[in-house]
């Protein structure tokens, strides 16, 4: 196979200085840019979780001290969160995607937009900055007092940089609000909108409203720190539980943040593989509003042991198994799109399908969390470590990996190559449950999070886990490998390679520099399947 | 569609010089930026709540303590600061009008008021906290206060510097904003036809003084009619 050079001027070759790239205000080329930060951070996190995962091969604290190890989980927690889930699919695949299929030019705040993304490299800076000093040792959620007294590790630092990280969420999710509602196209209403576009403009909500509660939590945080305000440290008088209170008024939400727009990808994915209309497509839009709506008022779910009052935990209790609602809303209508849909097997259905699996069993077992008694023996077992990673990489970065596959041929122009990228598929699904599945056991049988040893009948369990995390890395390893070859050597993708609907699909691959040279008119809604020819290939 | 571009689309503005490529009308690039603006002081209003929410907290958990510190601060000098601000408001919204009707030399002179008015609050905040520097009640570092409830009165000057230390902030961001509008509209880069930014760093100006309008009740005004004690 030889290097074609294609033949239009595409947003990927009107210049290609690395100053073009570095001022350039260009949606799509932000969106490759977050797409470069994001994996550096994937990969950062991933590494910590090896350390983790190597020590708990054995019993005893014979890889890495205490100490160390705490260290190691926190920064592998405060990466993942902050710097992968939290932009990964928004900032990714929402800044590329989102104004072409919205039929606009760009975002409303092209300036602004990056703007967010050389605040999210600051941030992202400081954040290392403070790993390669020593790193942090309180755990991704900074309970006070460990963060404020008894940690002598470098959280004023961290707390800083994540502090401005946040600034970059909350430019981003702005910036997407003022865009759905301003800049769509003639004729598209809100009930043409993709579903994709509903869950980001959710995930704006969210952003908007929690990301700064979180942003003042850790500016108090480092105030107090820095200067010895008194205002979550006991030995002052303030409160420690404020703190949590605080830190999961964004955090919880943030789960949100993290999920909604894979959510949304799968709906794109999933009915142009099953050729068909989004089965109750408003109730799935509503869906994604009342998931960010009840996520607000489900926070103090986390502090059931912090000694909270018994009343106020049943209400939250209640709440909590209330999104639930919501969550299973979509759920049934992805499954009853897919009932008698033409399913074309294509590698981001393979995703899609393996986030419908693995998402079920993280919201199930999230329900058995939310009740008040079980909740006293799972807390703070590896019972919760293996529901929020079922949630968090079963279902987030599952949705992104759908997502990527199903815009990869847009974004780049290039086509991967399918027999591998149907490998890796089920290699991170397997590798995905073997590592996570034996955690629930575990914690079901007792063993608690964030502990660098334990005892010796735990081993079997925690020997399957990291060998799934091995399959799990080969996986991924090999999906960037694959992305990475297609650049160069990947067949040419043309327009509309799925044969989909969207209006992203209108243009040539990769799309021209100011997407439509003409304003789309839309005239019909986002998933008009069955009303066109089926070319099953 | 239901706002925005259909409603606009034969306005015919489209070689106006501050039309930005992405946009179809200056109408939606003007919407834009005001729902924008819009939505930022909501975030803000996300932001300064979390800080509230610990005062209030500790404000129902140490009335005693609220009352006294309260007492400590100097509420002539906070009145007098709230007036200071009111009539910024005032001086921006005549700005904004200004701009609204074309009158530039009026735009550029109500913009200095503004800025004028934005400064003597900080000069006033400076002394406040020199003021308090003097008399040690500087939390954490340089902190003496004797009474029964000398530690909560410490969390009390804790949020009360955090509270309009992040005011005072926003406050000198205004000015520095205000400053380049009115650079802008000497310029005459305004015209009634887009005057966007005047109207959209109005905006942000009104929030910062409504910010106030709660701060000062809220810090200086605790105890002084003797209801909590």
């Amino acid at each position: 196979m030889t290097t074609t050079v294609l033949p239009h001027v595409t947003y990927l070759n009107v210049s290609t200085t690395l100053a073009s790239w570095l001022l350039t205000k260009d949606h799509k080329r932000i969106g490759i840019l977050y797409l470069i930060v994001v994996t550096i951070a994937f990969v950062i996190g991933s590494v910590f979780a090896t350390g983790v995962r190597i020590e708990l091969t054995t019993p005893e604290g014979d890889f890495v001290s205490a100490d160390t190890y705490n260290r190691l989980f926190t920064m592998h927690g405060v990466i993942m969160v902050f710097f992968v889930l939290v932009p990964i699919v928004p900032a990714v695949l929402g800044n590329f995607a989102m104004p072409l299929m919205i039929g606009a030019k760009d975002v409303a705040f092209p300036k602004l937009n990056l703007l967010s993304w050389y605040v999210f490299v600051i941030g992202f800076v400081f954040t290392l900055a403070a790993m390669v000093v020593g790193g942090v040792d309180t755990g991704w959620t900074f309970y006070t007092p460990y963060s404020s007294n008894a940690s002598n590790s470098n959280v004023l630092a961290m707390g800083l940089g994540l502090f401005i990280a946040g600034f970059s969420s909350i430019l981003t999710g702005l910036n997407f609000m003022v865009t759905i509602h301003r800049m769509r196209a003639p004729g598209m209403t809100w009930f043409r909108l993709p579903l994709f576009v509903w869950a980001l403009y959710a995930t704006a909500l969210v952003q908007i409203l929690a990301t700064p509660v979180i942003a003042i939590t850790l500016l108090m945080l480092v105030v107090e720190r820095a200067f010895g305000f008194g205002i979550f440290d006991p030995r002052l008088g303030g409160d420690p539980v404020l703190f949590q209170h605080l830190f999961w008024f964004y955090s919880h939400p943030a789960v949100y943040i993290m999920i909604l727009p894979p959510m949304g990808a799968i709906s794109e994915v999933i009915t142009c593989f099953s050729r068909k209309n989004m089965f109750g497509y408003s109730f799935v839009a509503f869906s994604s509003l009342a998931i960010a709506a009840f996520g607000f008022l489900v926070w103090a779910h986390h502090l059931f042991v912090a000694g909270i009052s018994p009343y106020s935990a049943m209400v939250f209790s209640f709440l909590s198994f209330a999104v639930a609602i919501p969550s299973a809303v979509k759920t049934f209508n992805w499954t009853a799109t897919l009932y008698r849909g033409a399913i074309w097997w294509q590698v981001p259905m393979m995703f899609a399908c393996g986030f419908l699996g693995l998402f079920l069993v993280g919201g199930l077992t999230g329900l058995f969390l939310a009740s008040l008694g079980l909740n006293i023996h799972l807390h703070d077992t590896y019972f919760v470590v293996a529901h929020f990673h079922y949630i968090m990489v079963g279902g987030a970065i599952m949705g992104y990996m759908a997502g990527l596959h199903y815009w990869w041929p847009k974004i780049t122009g290039r086509m991967y190559s399918r027999g591998l990228a149907t490998f890796a598929a089920v290699l991170v699904f397997v590798g995905f449950n073997l590592t996570f599945f034996p955690q629930f056991i575990l914690g079901y049988l007792g063993m608690p999070r964030r502990y660098h040893v334990y005892p010796e009948e735990f081993q079997v369990l925690n020997v399957l886990s990291s060998a799934g995390a091995s399959i799990l890395a080969v996986g991924y390893f090999l999906t960037f490998a694959y992305f990475m070859y297609s650049l160069w050597k990947g067949e040419e993708a043309g327009a509309n390679p799925w044969l989909a609907t969207g209006l992203e699909w209108t243009l040539e691959s990769p799309p021209p520099p100011d997407n439509f040279a003409e304003t789309p008119v839309v005239s019909e809604g986002a998933y008009q399947y069955s009303k066109r020819e089926i070319k099953v290939a | 569609m239901p706002d925005g571009l259909a409603a606009h689309a034969d306005h015919g503005h489209a070689h106006h010089p501050a039309l930005q490529h992405h946009f179809q009308t200056l109408d939606q690039q003007h919407e834009a930026a005001t729902l924008g603006m819009w939505v930022f002081l909501v975030t803000e209003v996300m932001f300064f709540g979390g800080l509230l929410m610990a005062y209030l907290l500790y404000r129902v958990w140490y009335p005693d303590a609220w009352a006294e510190g309260s007492l400590d601060l100097d509420a002539v000098l906070g009145g007098f600061n709230t007036v200071v601000l009111i009539a910024s408001s005032l001086t921006m919204a005549l700005a904004v009008r200004s701009a609204q009707t074309g009158a530039r030399r009026a735009t550029v002179g109500w913009l200095l008021a503004t800025m004028a008015l934005g400064l003597t609050f900080i000069g006033v905040k400076v002394i406040e906290y020199a003021e308090k520097f003097h008399v040690n009640h500087v939390p954490g570092a340089n902190f003496v206060y004797e009474g029964p409830h000398a530690q909560q009165v410490e969390i009390f000057f804790s949020l009360y510097f955090a509270l309009t230390g992040l005011h005072a902030l926003h406050m000198v961001v205004g000015v520095f904003l205000l400053s380049v509008v009115c650079w802008m509209a000497w310029r005459g880069r305004f015209s009634p036809q887009w005057y966007t930014p005047v109207e959209i760093s109005g905006l942000y100006w009104h929030f910062v003084d409504i910010v106030w309008i709660f701060l000062f009740p809220l810090l200086y005004l605790v105890d002084r009619a003797g209801h909590f004690a």
